[in-house]
C-alpha cells in the first residue's frame, strides 16, 4: 500500500490513522524560524464523520486507505440492509444502518446517489445534492398565502420532514436541498 | 497555462516598494549602512532546524560546494568585525522545505546589526521601524513588550525554562494535544515550539506588536546568555496578529563559545541522519578577532506585507511563489 508524506497531505487524501480509514480536510505548515517543523492537520474519520485535529512532525508519513467514492442506485431496504447498484457493472453491495446514516431520509428507489466504499465495503452513503421527493403528510395551508416567510413542515415519502411554504400540499413533489436539508421549490409532474 | 501571471497583485508590488523606500529612508536617517553579501556561500549555518540549498561552482580542473544563504548573519557579523559599523541588508534569504501559507523556500529579509546596542535599545529602534511602516497602511493598536516566560507560563501554567516532562504532558492531554508526546520526544525546545505555536501564537491580541524576549537558553541559537538569568538567553521575537515576523538577538561575540554551539549542532545533525555541514571557519575567525558589541535582528518581510495587507498566504504577496517560480 502506498504512503503518504506530510507534505503530501491535502484536501480529500484518504489515509489511514489509529486503524480507521480518513480524510484530509486541512494540512498547515508550522515551523518557528529557529524550531522544529510540523504540520496541524485536521482529519475527517470516514466511519464517524468526526474532524479531528492532529500534529504531525514535518516528514512523518500515514499509509493510503483504499477509498472510492462511487456512484450507484439505490435499490431497496430489505429491513436489515440497504441495497445499491453499480449502474454500469450491475455489481450489488449491501449496507447497514451505520455506513447508511443520515442518507436513509433522503433515498427513493432508482435514484443516484454517492457510496464510498473501503475495500470494497460500503463504508458511507451521499444522497445526490438535490433530491425530487413526494410529500406524505402537511397541514393544509390557507389559500392564497405565497409568501416565503414562516412555512410548516412536511413529512417526505422517504422518512425526511422539511419546512416548505403554506400552499405546498400533500402529494405535491418538491426539490430539497440534501446537504441543508433545505425546500428548493415544487416540482410539476 | 495561465500560471505565468504573477500571484499577486500591481497594488502588492507597489506596496511592497514603498516599503523598501520606507526602510532605506529610516536607516539613512540614523546613518546605519547598506551593504550587500553573497548570496552563494561557502559554508552555511549549522541549525539541524534549517534545510539549505546547495549547488556547485564549477572551473576547469575545480569543483566546489556552495551554499544559498539561509540568512545574511555570517558574513554580515564578519564585516562588523571588520569595523564595518551599524549595517543592514535587504536580501533574499533560502531555506529549504519550507512551504506553506506563511513559508515560501526563496523569501526577502531584512537584516541590521547596532554596534554598541544592548537588546532593549535595539527593541525600541524594531519598534519605531515599525511604527514608520504601519503609518498610513494599516492601524498598529499597541506594542507590548513581555518575557517568553511571562507570556507561557499565563497562558498554559507551565514554567517554560524548567523542563518537566510530566508536566508538560499532562497539559498537552488536556488540550487535545495527544500528538506532542510523539512529535517532540525528550525535546525541550521541540516541546516549547508546539505549545508556543499552537497555544499561544494563535491567542496573542490582533492588531498588536510583541517583543517576546528572554528566551529559554535551550533556544539560544546565536543569542548571548542572559548576564543575571543563566536559564535565558538575550533573544527578542516579533509577533503580529500571531504570526512569526523576525527574530533578534544580542550577539554572541565569544568564539569559542560560538564554536561549541556549532559543534554540538553538527553532532545533532549526524545524531539525525542530516546532511553534513562544517562550521563557517571564516566567521570564527572574524570572532576571534573581535566582534564588537552589537545586537542585530531579522524581519521577514513578505510576512510583513502579509500583514500589512491583511493577505491570508504568502503566496498573495510574492510576484512569484516557489510554485510559479
Amino acid at each position: 500500500m502506498a504512503t503518504y508524506s506530510t507534505s503530501e497531505f491535502r484536501g480529500g487524501l484518504k489515509i489511514m490513522l489509529d486503524n480507521d480509514p480518513c480524510a484530509i480536510i486541512e494540512n498547515e505548515f508550522v515551523k518557528p524560524g529557529k524550531g522544529q517543523a510540523f504540520n496541524r492537520v485536521k482529519i475527517r474519520n470516514l466511519k464517524t464523520g468526526r474532524v479531528i485535529e492532529r500534529t504531525f512532525k514535518s516528514g512523518e508519513t500515514l499509509e493510503s486507505a483504499d477509498v472510492v467514492d462511487t456512484d450507484m442506485q439505490y435499490l431497496y431496504n430489505d429491513g436489515e440492509y440497504r441495497h445499491f447498484m453499480k449502474s454500469d457493472t450491475f455489481e450489488q453491495y449491501q449496507a447497514d444502518e451505520k455506513a447508511v446514516g443520515d442518507a436513509a431520509k433522503w433515498l427513493k428507489d432508482q435514484d443516484m446517489c454517492t457510496v464510498t466504499l473501503w475495500n470494497d465495503a460500503p463504508l458511507a452513503v451521499t444522497p445526490a445534492n438535490f433530491v425530487e421527493l413526494e410529500i406524505v403528510e402537511t397541514d393544509p395551508g390557507v389559500r392564497g398565502d405565497t409568501s416565503g416567510g414562516g412555512g410548516k413542515p412536511a413529512k417526505l415519502v422517504t422518512g425526511a420532514v422539511v419546512r416548505v411554504p403554506l400552499f405546498v400540499q400533500t402529494g405535491e413533489i418538491i426539490k430539497v436541498d440534501t446537504r441543508t436539508g433545505e425546500y428548493i421549490s415544487r416540482v410539476k409532474e | 497555462m495561465e500560471d505565468w501571471q504573477p500571484n499577486c497583485s500591481i497594488e502588492l508590488m507597489r506596496l511592497r516598494a514603498q516599503m523598501l523606500q520606507t526602510i532605506r529612508r529610516f536607516f539613512a536617517e540614523k546613518n546605519v549602512l547598506e551593504v550587500e553579501t553573497p548570496l552563494l556561500c561557502s559554508a552555511t549555518g549549522t541549525d539541524p532546524n534549517l534545510d539549505f540549498f546547495a549547488t556547485e561552482w564549477r572551473m576547469p580542473h575545480m569543483r566546489q560546494t556552495l551554499f544559498l544563504q539561509t540568512s545574511p548573519e555570517f558574513a554580515m557579523k564578519r564585516l562588523l568585525a571588520a569595523g564595518s559599523g551599524s549595517i543592514y541588508q535587504i536580501c533574499k534569504a533560502f531555506r529549504n522545505g519550507e512551504t506553506g501559507r506563511f513559508h515560501n523556500p526563496e523569501f526577502t529579509m531584512l537584516e541590521w546589526y547596532r554596534v554598541g546596542f544592548d537588546l532593549d535599545q535595539l527593541m525600541a529602534e524594531t519598534g519605531e521601524l515599525m511604527t514608520a511602516l504601519f503609518a498610513g497602511i494599516r492601524p498598529l493598536t499597541a506594542t507590548q513588550s513581555i518575557s517568553y516566560q511571562d507570556l507561557f507560563q499565563t497562558a498554559t501554567g507551565l514554567n517554560p525554562l524548567i523542563f518537566s516532562l510530566p508536566d508538560y504532558t499532562v497539559y498537552a492531554q488536556r488540550c487535545g494535544l495527544a500528538d506532542a508526546d510523539r512529535v517532540c520526544g525528550g525535546n525541550h525546545a521541540d516541546w516549547l515550539d508546539l505549545i508556543f505555536s499552537i497555544r499561544i501564537q494563535p491567542n496573542m491580541t490582533q492588531g498588536v506588536l510583541y517583543m517576546v524576549y528572554g528566551y529559554p537558553a535551550c533556544m539560544s541559537s546565536l543569542a548571548r546568555i542572559n548576564a543575571e538569568n543563566p536559564l535565558i538567553t538575550d533573544r527578542v521575537e516579533l509577533f503580529f496578529d500571531g504570526v512569526e515576523l523576525g527574530n533578534g538577538y544580542y550577539e554572541l561575540t565569544d568564539a569559542q563559545e560560538q564554536e561549541q554551539r556549532f559543534d554540538r549542532e553538527i553532532a545533532e545533525r549526524a545524531i539525525n541522519n542530516q546532511a553534513r555541514v562544517n562550521k563557517d571557519q571564516r566567521l570564527l575567525a572574524a570572532l576571534n578577532t573581535g566582534l564588537p558589541d552589537c545586537s542585530g535582528i531579522a524581519i521577514g518581510l513578505d510576512r510583513l506585507l502579509m500583514i500589512l495587507s491583511d493577505s491570508p498566504a504568502i503566496a498573495n504577496v510574492l510576484s512569484f511563489s516557489i510554485r510559479r517560480a
